[in-house]
């Protein structure tokens, strides 16, 4: 029987709405259960893995950066790669290259490629299905 | 007879046109469709009685059956003993159950 594969299509960047944990929260579903998934990120989705995130403290409540432990989506990303690995699939991440250059959002950690929205089509070809999670 | 999933992130009370995806819901049930509704995020607030209950109502009426996601409720303190009549709970797990199973779906 074929391993089954999902694509997700993403749009929005990190930190700003909860579509995005939403989206992770689907991915690591289909990451526990072995499946091939595919992740096209395009427009500021494509922040979700910048490996130049880091965590600051919180002075508010006077906490220094162990202890506040903000949370970084590049990390949640890394960990998705290792889960779908671990359980026999693979997360193919791609990030859009426009929407990269446009924004400068070329560094991103390691596993996450470059592509171009044919990428999309091609993902969504090869998969049994797809669900594009649009912004607002 | 195709087999739809609609999932709506979105509040009522927020955008005016969740209705008109309950609409879409409500119609394609009608025309001899399986269609599931799956509230998430802020989606989830009319599964409580309210003023905007009545779009989810008349959804699981039309024959479409309407899930609302357990941990959205729960980030909302929506106790699922408080959902009202034709909305049950359940988890994310059966949006991914139903992309694997080849249903056309919607998110708005």
């Amino acid at each position: 029987m074929a391993k089954t594969t999902l694509t997700f299509a993403l749009m929005d960047p990190p930190y700003e709405d909860a579509r995005s944990t939403t989206a992770l929260r689907l991915v690591d579903i289909a990451a526990r259960r072995g499946y091939n998934v595919n992740v096209f990120a395009y427009e500021g989705a494509v922040f979700l893995p910048f490996a130049l995130q880091k965590p600051h403290a919180n002075a508010v409540h006077g906490l220094d950066v162990e202890a506040e432990d903000h949370p970084q989506t590049r990390e949640w990303v890394a960990a998705l790669i290792k889960e779908c690995e671990r359980n026999g699939g693979r997360l193919d991440w791609l990030n859009c290259g426009l929407c990269v250059d446009e924004r400068g959002a070329g560094d991103s950690i390691p596993g996450v490629r470059r592509g171009t929205p044919a990428d999309l089509w091609k993902m969504a070809e090869e998969s049994d299905n797809t669900l594009v999670i649009a912004a607002k | 007879m195709a087999k739809y999933l609609l999932i709506e992130s979105r509040d009522p009370f927020d955008s005016n046109d969740c209705a008109h995806f309950c609409l879409l819901a409500e119609r394609l049930a009608a025309a001899g469709n399986d269609v599931t509704f799956f509230p998430v995020q802020n989606g989830v607030l009319p599964a409580r009685s309210g003023a905007q209950s009545k779009l989810l109502a008349d959804l699981a009426a039309a024959g479409v059956v309407v899930l609302a996601d357990s941990f959205a409720l729960a980030e909302r303190g929506i106790c699922t003993d408080k959902l009202i009549a034709g909305v049950a709970a359940a988890p994310l797990d059966i949006v991914v159950d139903q992309l694997a199973e080849g249903r056309k779906a919607i998110w708005h």
